[in-house]
C-alpha cells in the first residue's frame, strides 16, 4: 500500500516539480496516475525509488515513510518496474528474473528453496515459462515488457508499481500487461500504474488520478475522471468523451486541431 | 556445479597451468616443460632449480597478480558503468596511478608496500576527475564521452610523468619506457608480494559484491528499485577498482586493454553472473599476462618488447571491433 500525504518533490533548489500531492493506492486495487508529459508521472515514481528529495510532506509504503528506511526492506515490500532498463551485458532470462531476489538475498547471494520457488511461481504468473532460456536480447518488446514484470513478481512484494509499461507494445500485448495488473491487484496486491493509454486505464483501473502541472487535477473512478471538460483543460486539446457502446466503458475521443474536427 | 560451469572452470586453470608451465621454460637457458616441475618441487639441477625459482618464477607471478588484478578491475567497471569498452587504462585510472606512484618513488617514498598506496591515491584522483569531465560534458551515461574524458585524463597523466621523470635525477628512478609500456622484468619477491596482497584483497571484495555488480549493470533506476544503495555500491566498487589498478601499475607499470579484452572472453565463455565473471577474468588476465610477456621476451629475441606494447597490439584491434560492433550503442 502506498500514501502519497501532500508530497512535495523538487530538483535541487528550483521550484517543486510535484506540489502537495495527496492519494493513496490500496491493495485489492489497481491505481493509475495519468497526465501529460511533464506533469510529475515519473517524478512521483522517482521518489518511490528514493532518487529524489523529499521537500515536503511523506511517500508512505505499507503506513510508514519511506524516508531513512532500509531501501532492502522497501523492496521486499514494494517493487517497481522501472520505465526504461537495458541490462548492460545480455543475460539468460532465468537469471535475469532471479534478481527480483536480491532484496532478499544474504552477502553471498545463494538461493535458497524459498528463492527458487519465488521465481518459478513468478515466472508462472507473468508467462514468460517458455523463454527461461533465452537471453534478455533475444526478446520481443512485449516479451521483455513481461520478464520485467516477472522479476519484480519474484521480489515477492505485495506492492507493485509499473511505470508507463505498455510503451511500444501492440494491443495484444498491451492487454496482455494490462489483464495481468488487474489479476494481480484482485489477488489483494497494491498495483499503481503510469500510463499514457487513458482508455485502457478507464477500463481497467478502480482509481485514477490525472495529475497537472504537479498536482491532482482530478481523482477517483473512471467516471469521475474521464470528464471532457477536465481532460480537455490538462491536455490542452480539443476531445470528447463518449461512452464504449461494448464495454460501456468511458472512451477519450481527441479530435482534430481545433475548428477542423 | 554444472557440467558446462566445470568445463570452463577446467579450461581456465589448464590454460593458466599452460601459461605459467610456458613462461618458466622459455628464456635464454631453454628448459624442458617436466623439468620446470621438477625444479619447481626442487628436484633435479641445481642451476636449474636456480633459474626457475629465483630467476623466472617472480616473473611469471608477478604477471599472473598484475593481470588477474587489471581484469578484475576492468570487469566492475564495465558493469558499473555499464560499459564494455571500460576498463582502467582507456579510463586514466592507470594513468592517475602511475602519476602517484612516479610522485612516490621521485619524492623517495620508495618502500615496496607504500608505492601502491600512493597509486591508490592517484587513481582514485583520476577517476574522480574522468567522472567529473564526462559529467561536465552532458552526462557519464553516455559512453563515448566516458571514454573520451579517461582518454583526455590519461593523456594528462601521460603529460604529468614525463615533467616528474625528466627533473628526477639521474638513475633514480625507472625509465619512462618501464612506466609508460609496462614491464615484468624487474620483479623481486619483495615487489610481488605486495602487488599479490593488494590484487588478492581487491578480487575477493568484487567476487563477495558479485550480486551488486549483477544489479548495477542494470541501470540505476533497476538496482534501487531492487533495494541497493546505488551510490554506496558505485563508490566502493570504484575505490576497489582503482586499488586493483593502482597495485598492478606499481608492480609493472601501465598496461592496456587487458581489462578490456579478458572480461569480454570471460563473459564469451558463458556463466551465471558478475561474481563469476570477476573470479573467470582473474584467472583468464593472469594467463594472458604472462602469455603477453612470453611474446614480449621471445619475439624478437634478443630484443625485449615492451609489454604494454603488446597487450596493445591485441587490444587495439579488439577494441575497433567491438566498437564497430556497437559495443557503446
Amino acid at each position: 500500500m502506498i500514501h502519497f500525504d501532500d508530497v512535495v518533490l523538487g530538483y535541487g533548489a528550483g521550484d517543486p516539480v510535484v506540489r502537495g500531492v495527496r492519494f493513496t493506492a490500496a491493495a485489492g486495487h489497481l491505481t493509475a496516475v495519468v497526465g501529460p508529459n511533464g506533469s510529475g508521472k515519473s517524478t512521483l515514481v522517482r521518489a518511490l525509488l528514493g532518487r529524489i528529495a523529499v521537500h515536503g510532506g511523506a511517500v508512505r509504503v505499507d503506513g510508514r515513510p519511506i524516508a531513512g528506511r532500509d531501501r532492502r526492506e522497501i523492496a521486499r515490500a514494494m517493487a517497481v518496474v522501472p520505465q526504461r532498463e537495458e541490462p548492460a551485458f545480455p543475460l539468460a532470462v532465468r537469471d535475469f528474473i532471479a534478481l527480483g531476489r536480491f532484496p532478499h538475498g544474504g552477502a553471498f547471494g545463494g538461493h535458497t528453496a524459498a528463492d527458487h520457488a519465488a521465481i518459478a511461481r513468478a515466472a508462472e504468473r507473468a508467462a514468460v515459462e517458455p523463454f527461461l532460456a533465452r537471453r534478455t536480447d533475444e526478446l520481443s518488446g512485449g516479451e521483455w515488457q513481461r520478464v520485467r514484470i516477472a522479476r519484480a513478481l519474484a521480489q515477492g512484494a505485495r506492492t507493485l508499481v509499473l511505470d508507463e509499461p505498455t510503451t511500444y507494445l501492440d494491443i495484444a500485448h498491451e492487454m496482455a500487461v494490462f489483464e495481468l495488473m488487474d489479476a494481480l491487484a484482485r489477488e489483494g496486491h497494491a498495483v499503481l500504474v503510469v500510463s499514457h493509454q487513458l482508455n485502457l486505464v478507464a477500463r481497467f483501473a478502480d482509481h485514477i488520478v490525472l495529475l497537472h502541472r504537479g498536482s491532482v487535477a482530478a481523482a477517483g473512478t473512471p467516471a469521475d475522471v474521464m470528464r471532457g471538460d477536465v481532460l480537455e483543460r490538462v491536455y490542452e486539446w480539443p476531445l470528447v468523451v463518449s461512452r464504449d457502446p461494448a464495454v460501456g466503458a468511458p472512451v477519450l475521443v481527441p479530435l482534430r486541431g481545433r475548428g477542423t474536427r | 556445479m554444472s557440467a558446462s560451469a566445470r568445463v570452463r572452470w577446467a579450461t581456465l586453470l589448464a590454460a593458466l597451468v599452460a601459461a605459467v608451465t610456458l613462461g618458466l621454460a622459455f628464456g635464454p637457458v631453454p628448459i624442458a616443460p617436466l623439468d620446470v616441475w621438477r625444479a619447481l618441487a626442487g628436484v633435479g639441477d641445481a642451476a636449474v632449480v636456480g633459474i626457475v625459482r629465483d630467476l623466472r618464477l617472480p616473473r611469471v607471478a608477478l604477471g599472473l597478480v598484475v593481470g588477474a588484478g587489471l581484469a578484475a578491475s576492468g570487469t566492475a567497471l564495465q558493469a558499473t558503468l555499464r560499459n564494455p569498452l571500460a576498463e582502467p587504462y582507456l579510463l586514466g585510472v592507470s594513468g592517475g596511478a602511475a602519476v602517484g606512484a612516479v610522485l612516490a618513488v621521485t619524492l623517495g617514498f620508495a618502500a615496496p608496500g607504500l608505492v601502491p598506496l600512493s597509486a591508490f591515491a592517484g587513481a582514485t584522483g583520476a577517476v574522480m576527475l574522468v567522472l567529473l569531465v564526462a559529467r561536465a560534458a552532458g552526462g557519464r551515461a553516455d559512453p563515448r564521452l566516458l571514454l573520451m574524458a579517461g582518454v583526455v585524463v590519461g593523456a594528462f597523466c601521460t603529460a604529468a610523468i614525463m615533467v616528474a621523470l625528466a627533473t628526477a635525477p639521474e638513475g633514480a628512478v625507472r625509465g619512462a619506457l618501464w612506466w609508460m609500456m609496462g614491464s615484468l622484468g624487474d620483479a623481486q619477491w619483495s615487489g610481488v608480494r605486495w602487488v599479490a596482497a593488494y590484487v588478492l584483497v581487491g578480487v575477493a571484495l568484487l567476487a563477495l559484491w558479485g550480486r551488486d555488480l549483477d544489479v548495477l549493470a542494470l541501470g540505476e533506476e533497476a538496482a534501487a528499485s531492487l533495494g541497493l544503495d546505488v551510490e554506496r555500491a558505485t563508490r566502493r566498487i570504484y575505490l576497489t577498482a582503482s586499488l586493483l589498478a593502482a597495485a598492478t601499475v606499481a608492480g609493472a607499470g601501465l598496461i592496456g586493454f587487458v581489462g578490456l579484452v579478458v572480461p569480454a572472453i570471460a563473459r564469451a565463455l558463458g556463466g551465471r553472473g558478475a561474481r563469476e565473471t570477476v573470479l573467470a577474468s582473474a584467472l583468464a588476465g593472469g594467463t594472458l599476462v604472462v602469455v603477453a610477456d612470453l611474446a614480449a621476451r621471445t619475439a624478437l629475441r634478443p630484443a625485449e618488447l615492451p609489454l604494454g606494447a603488446v597487450t596493445a597490439l591485441v587490444g587495439v584491434p579488439f577494441f575497433l571491433w567491438r566498437l564497430k560492433d556497437g559495443a557503446t550503442r
